[in-house]
């Protein structure tokens, strides 16, 4: 239970949020199912607490960059159910134009740097975001997910020690869903308490639990004030699970239908719900109608994307690079 | 003869060579207890163990480099990538180590490594997972490139690949994992280097391998429904080249198209039009044209994916060209 008292407002935020990406990823698989959808679709149903306990606690100018698995983290960052939608559906008015894919959201005016297809590639990137911005003084922090799979790559330890060398305003989260894909951490390593690595190179490290808004929106606050004052990264490890399987092709034989069982006993949503309602910040009318009021959305998102037109095939030569080339033919 | 999948035949490959050399290991993500991510390696764990097939973590540049050390005293590593667009994260080991050892030592020290896994596109999976490296690995001194059509070949060039003393390069296709085709009863190798012709013809020669060799299937059918007789040729590997078969075709046909996955630039089918106009130049009637992916990334969007990927129709209206009709 969290020791700082967070506001009425900002439960009903967490609330909503949650709400609205789990609905907006049931929607998905479902649309999944129609061949709406193709390719990889990974859902972050589970993780959600990750993102939602985030977004109270950083400011308008910070910077969030993931990896695929990135429908969460553009909804928070306030990209629009329909422009989600659409791109899921590989349409023009998707958040990139139908040529990213549900891997590779991007919104550029959101400060969202993307989801990211190759593992750990993200990693760099962040820390390279997080340069400019002490270069330029914009004193703004960023925010690097990754999946405890990521952890694995060598870009991960390049990447920290020159983060910490150079105190870039950084924040390295790893949501640890305890897989990647079938492979359980236990499987790629001797040491299971991933916040240690960050240990190897003296930078600030915790175990957070992940499916507890609070407890993530503390670590986060407290990390991003590290950053802003120019004491350097954070490594943050969220201890969080996934509901479905790695992406839609995976069954999911690797774990017991009782360890899922326990982990959405603990759902992250269930649990702020218990607090607003103990708290008495909304009835649990008021709740049910904020809910409806995303399934509205979600509902809409998809007519939206239905309705929406695919690229058309000149779009393959554009923006691929800024100004005129000479392709070959 | 037998029916297998494309994926039994590789995996055949693999589990026949280690029957009898036990200094064969493989090695990747999820190739032991998932069964690898597509299968491939399905049962090998029960049959060979934990000491010879090995899970690792998301980490391409270590294992593969692992794989090189190893390969370097003495034990011969199958290296699985998920993807070849993963193996990029570990290519400095491909490229900088496995390729270079034996001539930098001045022959002390082999390199006897596989590196294997799926190329090119599978659907709508987007920029970074839609890539063909065949020609960046054929670039390289040092390495071979094997990009096997059909059941028959996979098993036999893989087995070839896996005895091999050098580095082999060996690109397979996740949309043909379960495409099913004839393999001989009993034990065979095929050698590295040397081209199929998979449809003698007399009008023009056609040239590709790996996956694409399915449209070029389809194109030489729709071409003979038209009257026109077209040599298809599959390379089989990337590095050798067969540059004699092709040329020999062109002898007899004087036209030449390439097909290929990858992109344009410095590309198999620059290579083939290359040494074709120095080999055959004489016996050209035409100038050779290629068929490829266009000179841009690839798309998520099912649109951009369908004006994307070359077609039956673009090879066969290449051959027009070449043939004037
Ligand atoms: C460099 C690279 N290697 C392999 C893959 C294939 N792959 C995609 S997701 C994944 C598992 C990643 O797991 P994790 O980092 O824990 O993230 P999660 O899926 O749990 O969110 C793998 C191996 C890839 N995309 N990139
Ligand atoms: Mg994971």
């Amino acid at each position: 239970m969290s020791k700082v008292s967070h506001s009425k407002s900002t439960y009903l935020e967490w609330y909503r949020l949650m709400v609205l990406i789990r609905k907006f990823e049931l929607k998905s698989a479902q649309m999944y199912g129609q061949q709406k959808i193709r390719g990889f679709l990974h859902l972050y149903s589970g993780q959600e607490a990750v993102i939602a306990g985030t977004m109270s606690a950083i400011e308008k100018q910070d910077k969030l960059i993931t990896a695929y698995r990135d429908h969460g983290h553009a909804l928070a960052v306030g990209v629009s159910a329909n422009e989600c939608m659409a791109e899921l559906y590989g349409k023009a008015t998707g958040c990139t134009k139908g040529k990213g894919g549900s891997m590779h959201f991007f919104a550029a005016d959101k400060n969202y740097f993307g989801g990211h297809g190759i593992v750990g590639g993200q990693i760099p990137l962040g820390a390279g975001i997080a340069l400019a911005d002490k270069y330029q003084e914009n004193n703004a922090v960023t925010f690097c997910y990754m999946g405890d799979g990521a952890v694995r790559q060598g870009a991960l330890h390049e990447t920290f020690n020159m983060a910490m060398l150079w105190k870039l305003p950084v924040v390295f989260v790893v949501e640890n869903n305890q897989y990647a894909m079938g492979t359980s951490v236990e499987r790629t390593t001797n040491v299971l308490d991933l916040y240690k690595i960050g240990s190897a190179y003296e930078m600030p490290s915790e175990p957070i639990d992940g499916m507890d808004c609070e407890a993530v929106h503390e670590s986060i606050e407290k990390a991003a004030k590290r950053a802003r004052e120019g004491d350097g990264p954070t490594f943050l490890e969220m201890k969080t699970y996934r509901y479905r399987g790695h992406s839609m092709s995976d069954p999911g034989h690797y774990r017991t239908k009782e360890e899922l069982k326990s982990f959405r006993e603990d759902d992250p949503i269930g649990k702020v719900k218990v607090t607003i309602l103990k708290k008495k910040y909304a009835t649990e009318k008021e709740l049910t109608a904020l809910e409806n009021e995303q399934d509205k959305l979600v509902e809409e998102s998809v007519e939206f994307a239905e309705n929406s037109p695919y690229p058309s095939a000149d779009e393959l030569h554009k923006d691929v690079y800024v100004g005129d080339y000479p392709f070959l033919k | 003869m037998r029916t297998v999948q494309f994926r039994e035949a590789i995996r055949e490959a693999m589990q026949e060579e280690m029957r009898v050399d036990d200094s064969i290991i493989l090695m990747g993500e999820e190739v032991a207890e998932y069964n690898g991510a597509y299968k491939v390696s399905k049962g090998m764990l029960d049959e060979f163990g934990e000491k010879r097939i090995i899970d690792t973590p998301i980490s391409e540049l270590g294992f593969g480099g692992i794989g090189v050390g190893a390969a370097m005293n003495g034990l011969r590593p199958i290296i699985e990538y998920m993807t070849f667009n993963f193996s990029l994260v570990g290519i400095d080991q491909i490229i900088n180590n496995a390729a270079k050892m034996y001539s930098m030592s001045g022959g002390q020290i082999k390199v006897p490594i596989v590196f294997r896994g799926p190329t090119g596109s599978a659907g709508q999976l987007g920029a970074t997972h839609s890539q063909n490296f065949e020609n960046w690995f054929a670039n390289t001194p040092g390495l071979k490139v094997v990009v096997p059509s059909n059941c028959a070949d996979a098993k036999g060039l893989l087995k070839t690949a896996i005895r091999d003393d050098n580095p082999v390069i060996f690109m397979e296709s996740e949309q043909m994992y379960g495409m099913k085709g004839e393999i001989p009863e009993i034990e065979y190798t095929l050698p590295i280097g040397k081209a199929r012709i998979d449809q003698e013809g007399s009008d023009v020669t056609l040239v590709s391998f790996g996956k694409f060799m399915r449209i070029a299937e389809n194109a030489t059918k729709a071409l003979s429904e038209e009257g026109i007789s077209a040599e298809l040729i599959d390379l089989r590997s990337v590095r050798p080249i067969d540059y004699e078969a092709v040329a020999n075709s062109i002898k007899k046909t004087n036209r030449c198209v390439v097909l290929e996955e990858a992109w344009p630039l410095a590309s198999i089918s620059s290579e083939i039009a290359y040494m074709m106009q120095e080999m055959v130049f004489d016996y050209l009637d035409a100038p050779i044209k290629r068929v490829t992916s266009p000179d841009v990334p690839m798309a998520y969007a099912q649109t951009l994916v369908d004006a994307y990927l070359p077609d039956t129709k673009e090879v066969v209206e290449a051959v027009k060209t070449v043939l004037y009709s």
